[in-house]
């Protein structure tokens, strides 16, 4: 199946593509918009990029195997990542994840039982004063205790409509 | 007792200060349109050398000598890209003015721009920050709407225009021709210098890639006058106030500004609060970033003779000389981001270099072989102390590893690895020496796990 954007995101696509002298500069903010509509970066996205940006599709799978926020393979509609380095570290950042590992019953860079959060380990996230932190679908939750990340986790639950539970994703940091 | 300065912070307390119409209640773009409209460029870089700005991105290169780098009266479209790509573990003071105050950047820039003639401007920001490109963005909409930006800002005969790039998640970004090349849509993967960017960057034009907290100065700079701005620094040849980031084993993490050359007690102490728990003392100071050599408080300067440039501060403690690039160059380390780590006596120092090292071995792009093994080692390494599995001869491999990739690489990634690697093993030896014969046990968060359960918490103050 060929992936296409939105009209609306299309539009978006041309303003991108708009801001810099070549095509190719393009391609990263270009994997975002595909990214934010489609969930993960699929062949078929990959495909697309590389036929609107005139470029090789083997060169677009080598930014997105670059970078880590793009997701090679599904993940659930909450993405949340929990910041390990040092300086969250010894402020408790594995009590965080293992908290979490232990309500969403699943390891990091596995999907939860009910499918509604994929549980990612993050590098520094530029909080440390703050620490610890996650970051749940782009927003930063700070100076956190087991009873603020269930708060936080819970409210996304409930919005989040029942999910077909898939597969636990791997090959997440 | 150091008290924090309001200036280059001074609309962070405000409600909406992220706002154009709340900033320039509070003076933003005051300074971009009275230099634009009377000042000639070669002013504006005279008074930014003036001011001996050290570039705040962690080299510390000053930024009025590198705007002069560029090619004068070139043919080529000049272009001024910002790294804001803040990911070296402990640093997060870029997006403090990101979020709380983008319109000083935005200011910062169509200054910066008008000064050495380009047109357009990248803000490179890592795309886990949000807000923060939420928030340029919305400014930059403003911006236009009012004219600001486009064809003839403040009725000036040079056209302005800002991107927002957002980044993907590689820490080598902030490495600035990695950058480019991820600006470019490609593999952030360095490039070997020179050429340089000045040269030949963005686009393969002549680029100067600033960082945030520097080009976010540069209004201040103007509104004082170089040179009165280079004064408001407690040194010489470092101009200016910055900002100071603390996290880690304090009572009070967070950011502040200061001029240049508090010591690092003077922030722990006067602006953190002091070590998180009395009965534990301070062990380590990671003064900048964890690329940056870890300083002991029992270490003491030893520079007796008056011609050293660290005669000055002979025989005081570590944590008693002032916060500068030079001046931390002189004890062996660096200042890098000026965003310190304290680590008290709950850390083991095998476990702490373990978790940084996984990191640096997750972020090397993998280009250079000394860079991509040598990391990969490294953290293997310590993996096999930490876990009981290893022996004496370890602990020297450990160095004997980081000295065959220090200036072996395209970029300073592998030196950033290789220097606190070597800081841990020569300053906490013993305790590299025990891990190899008992290995490790306990947590890094061993003095604070308790505290997480339920809904106390710790201190700490968000944005």
């Amino acid at each position: 199946m060929t992936f296409t954007l939105t009209p609306e995101r299309e539009k978006q696509a041309d303003d991108l593509l708009g801001r810099y002298p070549t095509k190719r500069a393009a391609c990263i903010p270009l994997l975002h918009l595909c990214q934010e509509q489609n969930g993960w970066v699929s062949d078929e996205v990959i495909e697309y990029v590389a036929n609107r940006l005139s470029l090789p599709t083997s060169q677009v799978k080598g930014v997105v195997t670059f970078y880590t926020m793009f997701h090679q393979k599904p993940v659930a509609p909450n993405v949340v990542w929990v910041c390990r380095t040092l300086m969250c570290e010894v402020r408790g950042a594995k009590v965080i994840q293992e908290h979490l590992e232990k309500k969403f019953g699943c390891h990091v860079g596995e999907t939860s039982q009910d499918g509604k959060f994929t549980l990612l380990k993050a590098e520094c996230l530029a909080a440390c004063g703050q620490a610890p932190m996650l970051q749940l679908n782009g927003e930063f939750h700070e100076n956190l205790t087991t009873d603020a990340v269930d708060k936080v986790i819970d409210a996304a639950a409930a919005e989040t409509p029942a999910q077909a539970v898939t597969k636990a994703v791997s090959g997440h940091g | 007792m150091a008290e924090p300065t309001r200036m280059f912070t001074d609309r962070y307390g405000l409600k909406d200060s992220h706002t154009l119409a709340v900033a320039e209640q509070a003076g933003a773009y005051a300074q971009a349109r009275r230099v634009m409209t009377t000042m000639t460029p070669d002013a504006i870089k005279a008074e930014v050398k003036a001011a001996n700005i050290r570039g705040r991105g962690g080299a510390g290169f000053p930024a009025g000598m590198k705007w002069g780098f560029l090619p004068p009266k070139s043919e080529k479209p000049v272009y001024l890209v910002i790294n804001a790509d803040e990911g070296e573990p402990g640093t997060f003071k870029d997006r403090t003015i990101m979020e709380l105050d983008p319109h000083r950047l935005l200011e910062g820039c169509m200054m910066a721009m008008f000064a050495i003639g380009a047109h357009v401007t990248y803000i490179y920001v890592r795309c886990e920050l949000v807000t923060s490109i939420k928030r340029l963005e919305q400014g930059i909409r403003d911006l236009r709407a009012k004219g600001y930006l486009g064809a003839r800002p403040f009725g000036v005969n040079h056209p302005l225009e800002i991107h927002v790039h957002p980044g993907a998640g590689a820490y080598i970004c902030g490495e600035e021709t990695a950058l480019l090349n991820s600006l470019e849509g490609m593999r952030g993967e360095p490039r070997l210098k020179p050429p340089f960017p000045a040269v030949a960057g963005a686009f393969g034009m002549p680029t100067i890639v600033n960082n945030v907290e520097t080009i976010a100065s540069v209004p201040d700079i103007l509104k004082m006058g170089g040179a009165a701005w280079s004064n408001l620094s407690r040194l010489p040849n470092d101009g200016g106030t910055r900002l100071y980031g603390l996290s880690g084993h304090v009572k009070k993490p967070g950011i502040w500004e200061a001029p240049v050359g508090l010591t690092l007690r003077e922030m722990i102490y006067d602006f953190g609060g002091g070590p998180l728990d009395e009965k534990r003392p301070i062990k380590g100071v990671i003064p900048g970033g964890s690329s940056t050599p870890i300083l002991r408080p029992s270490d003491v300067v030893n520079a007796p003779d008056d011609k050293h440039p660290m005669f000055k501060w002979h025989g005081k403690s570590h944590l008693d000389v002032p916060m500068g690039v030079d001046t931390m160059r002189g004890l062996g380390t660096m200042l890098g981001t000026n965003c310190a780590t304290v680590l008290d006596s709950s850390v083991n120092m095998v476990e702490a270099a373990r978790n940084l090292m996984r990191f640096y071995h997750h972020e090397s792009c993998g280009q250079c072989t000394p860079c991509r093994e040598g990391t990969g080692w490294l953290a293997e390494v310590c993996d096999r102390l930490c876990e009981g599995k290893g022996t004496v001869a370890d602990v020297d491999l450990l160095v004997d590893i980081s000295n065959n990739m220090m200036g072996n690489t395209i970029c300073a990634l592998a030196d950033g690895t290789a220097m606190p690697m070597l800081a841990f093993v020569r300053k906490y030896r013993e305790e590299f020496l025990d891990a190899a014969k008992n290995g490790v046990r306990g947590r890094l968060d061993a003095a604070v796990a308790a505290s997480l359960t339920g809904a106390s918490g710790l201190s700490g103050r968000t944005l």
